[in-house]
């Protein structure tokens, strides 16, 4: 169980301090399917960036399994069983698809191990599995290599900024049932930053952030109806339409 | 012969645990230790005893040369010129290296200059890995030459490392392709300390349709110091790129001077470079995936450089 209690977090800038996220409290319980919606600017990324520990709030503390890790590294917090999928996956010269995905594991994974991870997200594994994890890659590409990456460490708890970001129409279809398939097998909580109506309608519960607070929380079936035809739920068709990333 | 230290050097410059499969000359403390030739790779001494001549065949097919350097005398300096004909239609490989334990005050020094005649459509992959240790005051340097003249059709690809423990390097490389030749470099180099390093290429695309790709992956850490200097020359129709990626880290200074001259309307030449610090969004993501910062640093750089 992850618990937020309290957590604010501020950016200095032009006028005096700025508050992203206000004083906030959420639990995200074990084996639960939760998705974090709401429009753009809301502080959703950086609640995920706080979870991981990329940021640190200002105040407040962050509980994870009962102990608090407000002061925990990140690397503390990825050995805890915390996974953090980037908004913007990051591309590193000469690093081989297979050496992160065997970083990722913590294992000398064999190739064929490794494949399957990136099957599971819809690569022809061994059209990738030895390509450097480069500019030479698209954004798509790059997003599906990234969740494959969150896939092979199997941790407790999962987020994910935005997977469908940057992704085809084709491979957002596979995505969506990778996020099936997880939440089917999984025994970890999975936390999903997303707009789509489609990653929405799987969840177990729905957080809706706006201007740095919770403005609504339940299961999907309470919050759901309220949101669709909203920028907080858009089908497939629209997010295309609109080049694949709301604005 | 070969004691504890040269083998330990041989691992490391050629990958050698035992004597090599195939021609080989090992060369330790500016002696000759070792030589075998084979049917068709002819080794022998110049007159002169400066180097070595190292003759294979036409046609021959995939065979290998190793002629590994070590030196593990403190304030041993040495000079040697050695020369490969490469006969026409011959698909071989070239291993050469040299290893320096230095754990004296004087500085020991090789300065090698190879230079390669390979014949027409002859194949070659040719691997050189340079390697230091030691904890003497006195330096380990290293300065080789290369020369390539490329015959019609010919390909050569060269493995150039240098990733440990050599203080001071200059390296010196210059082609010629006539046509139909190819050139493949493949350059990787990592200074640290107060290491300096030096490597300047300059390629001449004389014939038609000849090819040539030089690109250098480096690595300076500390206070060290590197310069890449490329010159791609296209004499005649013919394609050319070189580029130069480098992580910079510490107190390094790191100069990139690609150069491009086309002296034909149908030269096509291409330059990159980039130089930069490895970029804190990456190390956070290695972090996310459970190391920590040294480790993430080092797994960026083993990658680039691998």
């Amino acid at each position: 169980m992850l618990t937020l209690e309290n957590v604010s977090f501020e950016v200095q800038a032009e006028k005096g301090n700025k508050e992203i996220i206000r004083n906030m409290n959420l639990t995200i319980d074990d084996h639960k399917f939760v998705v974090i919606t709401g429009p753009n600017g809301g502080g959703k990324s950086t609640l995920a960036k706080l979870i991981a520990g990329i940021e640190k709030p200002t105040s407040g503390r962050i509980c994870f399994h009962g102990e608090d890790i407000t002061e925990k590294s990140i690397t503390e917090r990825a050995k805890m069983g915390i996974s953090y999928a980037f908004l913007q996956p990051v591309r590193f010269m000469g690093i081989q698809v297979l050496d992160l995905i065997r970083l990722a594991a913590k294992k000398q994974l064999t190739a064929a191990d490794a494949c399957k991870y990136l099957a599971e997200v819809g690569l022809c594994a061994k059209d990738y599995i030895n390509r450097e994890v480069n500019a030479s890659l698209s954004g798509g590409e790059l997003k599906r290599i990234e969740i494959a990456t969150v896939l092979a460490r199997g941790t407790v708890m999962s987020v994910f900024d935005e997977p469908e970001a940057g992704i085809d129409l084709w491979s957002f279809q596979n995505l969506i049932q990778v996020f099936e398939r997880m939440r089917e097998k999984t025994d970890g909580s999975i936390l999903i930053i997303s707009h789509q109506e489609r990653i929405l309608n799987i969840a177990d519960e729905i957080v809706v952030i706006a201007e740095g607070r919770i403005q609504n929380q339940g299961p999907k079936d309470e919050v759901l109806p309220g949101l669709l035809g909203t920028a907080s739920a858009v089908d497939a068709c629209s997010m295309f339409n609109l080049g694949g990333k709301q604005g | 012969m070969i004691d504890g230290i040269q083998k330990r050097l041989l691992e490391e410059v050629a990958d050698l645990h035992e004597v090599p499969q195939g021609a080989y000359n090992i060369r330790a403390n500016g002696q000759m230790a070792g030589r075998h030739t084979t049917e068709h790779i002819d080794i022998v001494s110049k007159e002169n005893g400066s180097g070595i001549d190292i003759r294979i065949k036409p046609g021959t097919k995939h065979e290998s040369v190793h002629i590994p350097v070590v030196l593990s005398q403190s304030g041993l300096t040495e000079m040697v010129y050695n020369d490969f004909y490469i006969g026409e239609d011959c698909d071989v490989v070239i291993v050469a290296g040299c290893g320096i334990h230095n754990s004296g005050d004087k500085d020991s020094r090789h300065d090698g200059i190879h230079r390669f005649f390979v014949g027409k459509n002859a194949k070659v992959k040719y691997v050189e890995k340079h390697y230091g240790s030691g904890d003497g005051n006195g330096k380990r340097v290293m300065n080789p030459g290369t020369e390539v003249y490329m015959e019609e059709g010919s390909s050569m690809e060269m493995e150039m490392v240098q990733i440990k423990g050599v203080d001071s390097t200059h390296r010196s490389t210059t082609a010629e392709l006539a046509a139909g030749a190819k050139l493949v470099v493949r350059e990787r180099l990592l200074t640290h300390g107060s290491q300096q390093a030096y490597s300047d290429y300059v390629v001449k695309l004389n014939g038609e349709d000849s090819s040539a790709d030089v690109v250098s992956r480096s690595v300076a850490k500390d206070d060290s110091f590197q310069k890449f200097d490329s010159q791609i020359v296209g004499n005649a129709k013919c394609s050319g790129h070189t580029e130069c990626d480098a992580i910079i880290m510490g107190s390094a200074r790191i100069q990139a001077v690609p150069q491009l001259e086309a002296n034909n309307i149908d030269a096509a030449l291409i330059h990159e470079a980039a130089i930069g610090k490895i970029a804190g969004e990456q190390i956070i993501k290695l972090m996310t995936l459970g190391l920590t910062e040294e480790e993430a640093e080092a797994q960026i750089v083993n990658g680039f450089l691998k």
